[in-house]
Formats: structure tokens, sequence, C-alpha cells
């Protein structure tokens, strides 16, 4: 088990460039999850962890060596695939021992390994099959048995629950969080899943356009994003222009209108500097529609319309008119949702809103 | 009613395409002095004598010798070439591609005569390796073809994978690539050997006097008499082209059967 550390990383691919420079440090035995829309450099990082790439620029250590010089199959890493990549031509024992041969593990312990690493997956009996005998999350079990049975330094996982409908992912994202608990080897995950980066990751590095955005705990990326792209990109949020009228050791007051003076707490404004322009973050789960003249304690409310109704059963999703804006609410359903048109209170706890630097008009 | 006609038009075309081939394979049992109908008796007398009759035993052994050649050589530069094309990023792949596939597009005499003309210009002789070197130009584009579909159909990651468990790039070709593919190149191997085998318009222009291969020694024997010979020749022919490629197909499939 090791560390791993991109330091000033940086890949192009002729004039294009995947990655802007880029240092990460990810710490032994952690789960960390790259999040990011396609094309945002997430996989490339991973490949050249990996080996798969040779970065343009800059050095990648894991365990505290440099490994830019190390061909892949000298990385001693387990990979695991989104198409699960099994050997179609070898059984399920042959699979997962493939690893072991080029480690010079003794013919008698290999059987008794692979048995091991299928039991693990909890598919002890299908060590005479062929992939194509197993259903596709069988066979992703199986490759994270092959990738695993090596006792890898580091396990990346690029996008292995993609290719699984979703009832199946579910299920396999917490047996895979069980099994990396379990033997606690270092793992680096690509998805644009952000659910499955919030329920999974130790912590979370969200990237776009070649760059990182952010890394935090799933509730730091979560609740207190550090750019608009990761407020709207871990679920939906209303980013609105306010003014940031002081700012002082115990947080900000953001002049917002309609609503008038948002005091927002020192951790959540750690990004706004200094008083002036400024924007505020809030989740839509944490804007309340309420029904009229309604002024809960602590909440501050202003009067607004509800737009459309996106029923989801248990929740309900609002686009409702404030002035010439937009806002979203997602809110739990108590009796009965409002209907479209209706006049209601909308509010929110101002310990609820995070607040980012404004653009100077 | 149509169809009725659609069905019998179909089968005299069968008929006319085939039946010469079913007296050809009949007659080389015929026990008469003379290749011709009515048959006298049922006997392998022709088949006896063809085993007997130095000239085509030589040119027989030169066919195979010339053929095994072909195919190995045919088959092992095809599937480096597709390797090539199909993995690595080649300057110029389409051109490259492209002119490996010519050949099949050349009328064969051209490229015969052409083959013929520039070695001339060269000033080197004809030989058996010349012969050889024109039946691998002329059977490596069907490898290729054969090769590179099987392989594009080889995902990228199952060898990544192989890597990223240790293997080298060279054990991850002979443990994994190697071992998917293998149909395909059993098939290019097998299409190259009976072109070679088959071929006669080639080795006419480029063999060596006195060399002789099947095809061209049945021309040379047809100039002087039609032997009952020839038409046992040509049964053997026959199971070997055809019988070959059956076999090969079979094989592919069982092999293909496993790996999926």
């Amino acid at each position: 088990m090791s560390s791993v550390i991109l330091r000033n990383v940086v890949k192009r691919f002729h004039k294009f460039t995947a990655v802007h420079k880029t240092s990460l440090e990810i710490p032994d035995g952690a789960f960390v999850t790259l999040l990011g829309p396609s094309g945002c450099g997430k996989t490339t990082n991973l490949r050249m962890i990996a080996g798969l790439l040779d970065p343009s620029e800059g050095e990648i250590l894991i365990g505290g060596k440099a490994v830019n010089n190390v061909p892949i199959h000298k990385r001693n890493l387990g990979i695991v695939f989104q198409n699960y990549a099994l050997f179609p031509h070898k059984t399920v024992a042959e699979n997962v021992a493939f690893g072991l041969k080029y480690r010079n593990v003794p013919k008698a312990e290999i059987a008794g390994r692979v048995q091991k690493a299928l039991d693990l997956v909890q598919l002890p009996h299908v060590g005479a099959r062929y992939p194509k005998a197993l259903s596709g999350g069988q066979q992703q079990r199986i490759a994270l048995a092959r990738a695993i049975v090596i006792e890898p330094d580091v396990l990346l996982l690029d996008e292995p629950l993609s290719a699984l409908d979703a009832n199946l992912r579910e299920d396999m994202r917490v047996e895979l969080k069980r099994i990396q608990d379990q033997i606690g080897v270092t793992t680096v995950f690509v998805t644009h899943d952000q659910s499955e980066a919030l329920a999974m990751s130790d912590s979370i590095v969200v990237m776009s356009a070649g760059r990182v955005e952010q890394m935090g705990s799933p509730d730091e990326v979560y609740n207190n994003p550090a750019s608009e792209f990761v407020a709207n990109f871990l679920g939906a949020s209303n980013i609105l222009p306010a003014q940031c009228s002081t700012r002082g050791a115990d947080g900000a007051v953001l002049e917002l209108a309609p609503f008038g003076k948002v005091p927002i707490p020192a951790e959540k404004a750690q990004r706004l500097s200094d008083a002036g322009p400024a924007k505020l973050v809030l989740r839509a789960e944490k804007l309340q529609v309420l029904p009229q003249g309604a002024a809960p304690e602590g909440v501050i409310t202003t009067p607004a319309t509800v737009e459309t109704v996106d029923y989801q059963g248990q929740t309900v999703r609002y686009f409702l008119r404030l002035g010439d804006r937009q806002l979203q609410a997602i809110n739990m359903i108590d009796d009965k949702p409002f209907e479209e048109g209706a006049a209601v209170q909308i509010g929110f706890r101002p310990k609820d809103c995070s607040a980012l630097p404004g653009e100077a008009e | 009613m149509g169809w009725f006609l659609i069905r019998g038009y179909a089968i005299l075309v069968y008929i006319f395409m085939f039946l010469p081939v079913a007296v050809v394979v009949l007659l080389s049992f015929n026990a008469s002095q003379f290749g011709a109908f009515p048959m006298t008796g049922f006997s392998f007398r022709w088949f006896v004598e063809l085993a007997q009759n130095e000239a085509i035993l030589r040119a027989f052994r030169t066919s195979v010798i010339l053929g095994l050649l072909t195919a190995l050589i045919s088959t092992t530069l095809g599937v480096l070439a597709s390797l090539a094309l199909v993995r690595y990023r080649v300057p110029g792949a389409n051109l490259v591609s492209t002119l490996l596939i010519a050949p099949i597009l050349v009328p064969e005499v051209v490229l015969a005569v052409a083959l013929l003309l520039f070695l001339n210009v060269l000033g080197v002789n004809k030989s058996f390796a010349l012969l050889l070197f024109g039946h691998v130009i002329f059977t490596l584009p069907f490898v290729i073809l054969v090769v590179q579909a099987r392989l594009v159909a080889i995902r990228r990651d199952v060898e990544e994978a192989a890597m990223s468990l240790g293997a080298s790039p060279m054990q991850t070709f002979f443990q994994i690539t190697l071992p998917l593919m293998l149909p395909a190149v059993l098939a290019g191997g097998l299409f190259a050997f009976t072109i070679s085998f088959d071929d006669i318009t080639g080795t006419l222009f480029w063999k060596p006097g006195g060399v002789e291969t099947v095809p061209t020694q049945i021309f040379a024997m047809l100039r002087n008499s039609i032997s009952p010979e020839i038409n046992a020749l040509g049964t053997v022919m026959i199971v070997m082209t055809v019988g070959l490629p059956l076999l090969g197909a079979a094989i592919a499939r069982q092999l293909s059967k496993k790996s999926g």
C-alpha cells in the first residue's frame, strides 16, 4: 500500500491540453474519487498513474518513488476497467491467477489465493467457468478479484460501475466499498456519477476542463463548493448575485435582493476575501417552499410564484419565479405539493448558504 | 410460378458451374484408357499412376513447399502489419493499408509482368525465391484483411489489463492477443496456402525453368494429351483446395466458440 502523488503534472495531446498543471496527494489507504463530466481529464489522470499514458510534464510518485520511467507492468497496480476487460479465452480461475504467474507465487499457493479472492467478491463457485457465462455484475466482481489478488500498491477503478444497470450499480457500490475497507488498499476511483462519488469516497477531487476545481471530503465539496461549477455539478444549486457589505473574522454579511441581509458563517465564507460583489450559493434542497405568510424561526423569506412542478414521489422539484430569475427547490413532500401558479413564500436559513467571490461589474 | 422459374434457373446455374467438376471427379475413377464416357468400370488405377509419375510428384512437392512457405511468410508479415496498422499510430497508415491491399485490385497478369520486368531491370534472375516472393505479395492482402478485422474487435483494455497485472508487452502478445486472434491467423494462413497452391497466372511468369507447380504441370500435360491422370490430379486438387479451408473454418469455429 502506498500513497500516490501527482506533482505539477501536465498532459498534452498534440495541441490539446487534456490536463493542466495538476498537483494531487492521495494518502496511503484512502479512497479518492476523481469526479467530473466526460472530457474533464479524470481518466487521463488515472491512465497516467497507471502508466498507460506518459505525462508531458511533471512527476508521479507511488509510495514515495518516482514512477515516470517505470512501465505499467512493473508498477504493481490493480486496474478495473469499465468493460471488465476479462480474458475471454481463459476461465475465471485462470483470469484471477493471471497476475500471480508474474509474481513468482508458488503453484501450490496460487489456487488458494485465487479461491480467497473469489470468496472475497462472493463468487466462490465460478472458477471453472468462462467469463462469457457470467452476468455483467459477476464479471465486474471477477475483474475486481483479479485486480486485488496480486495485492497491488494502488487500486485504480475506471468507471467500474457505469456498464451495470441501476439497481446492480448500487449493490456493487456498497460491495466495492466493503472490499476496499477490508483490504485497505489506496484506491483511485474515476466516475462522472456524483452519487457514487459522495457515497464511496474519503475525499473527492472535482475536475473540469483539465483542472482540479476542488478537493475535499464529500461533505465539504457538497456543502461548501469552491466554485460555481462544483456547486452545479454536485446536485442542483441556486447561484445568486449579491453584495458583500461586511467581511469579518466571524463571517460575512451578504446583501441579497429581495431577501435582505444574509449572514454567512466564517467557514462558508472563506473564499470571499473582501467586501464587494459576491455570489450566494444555495442548494436546491435548502430552499424551502412554504405557504403564503409563513415565517418560521431563523428563515429568511420572500414571496414567489410556483412555475413548474416536477413530481418525483418522495420529493418534488419546484421551479420558482422570483422577479426576473428562476430558482430551483427540491423539497420533501409533506401532505400535498403546491400547484403550478400558486403564490408561495420561499425561504432559507443563512447557515445553509455559502459565499463565492462575484465578478466586479 | 415465378418462384418456380427462378429456382429452376438457379439450379441450372449451379449445374453449369459444378457439373464439369463432378465429371472430372467421376472420370478420375474410370477404368478406361480414355478420359471419356462411357465409364467402363471403377478403379483407383489413375491415382496409382499419379502416385508413380515422377514429374507430378515433383510438382506436387514444389507446390506444397511453396504453399507452406508462402503461408508462413504471408501470415507472419500480415500479423505484424495488422498489429502496426491497428495498434500503433503509423504515419500514413491509410496509404500503407491501401498499398498492402492493392495487389488484390490489380489484375494478376499485370502484377506478374510488372514484378518480372522490375526484377529484370534490377538484373535479378528468375528463381524459386522470386516465385515465393511473388506469391507472398499476392497472398498478403488476404491475410491482412482477415487478421485486421479480428484485431479491431479485440479490445485494447484486455491487453492493458494483462500488462497492469505484470505481463510485459511481449508476454501480453503471446498470452492474450495472439490466442484471441488465432482463428483469424489460421484462416489467413489457409487462405494464403490455397491461393498459392491454386495459382497459375503469376506462377507461369515467375517460375524458373524446370520448376513446375501442380497447376503449371497440369497445364503442360494438357498441351500434349488429355490423360485420365489429369482427372485424378484434378480430384486431388479439389480435395485439397476445398477441403482444407472447410477444415480450417471448422477449427476456427471451434476455437472461437470457446473464447467468444
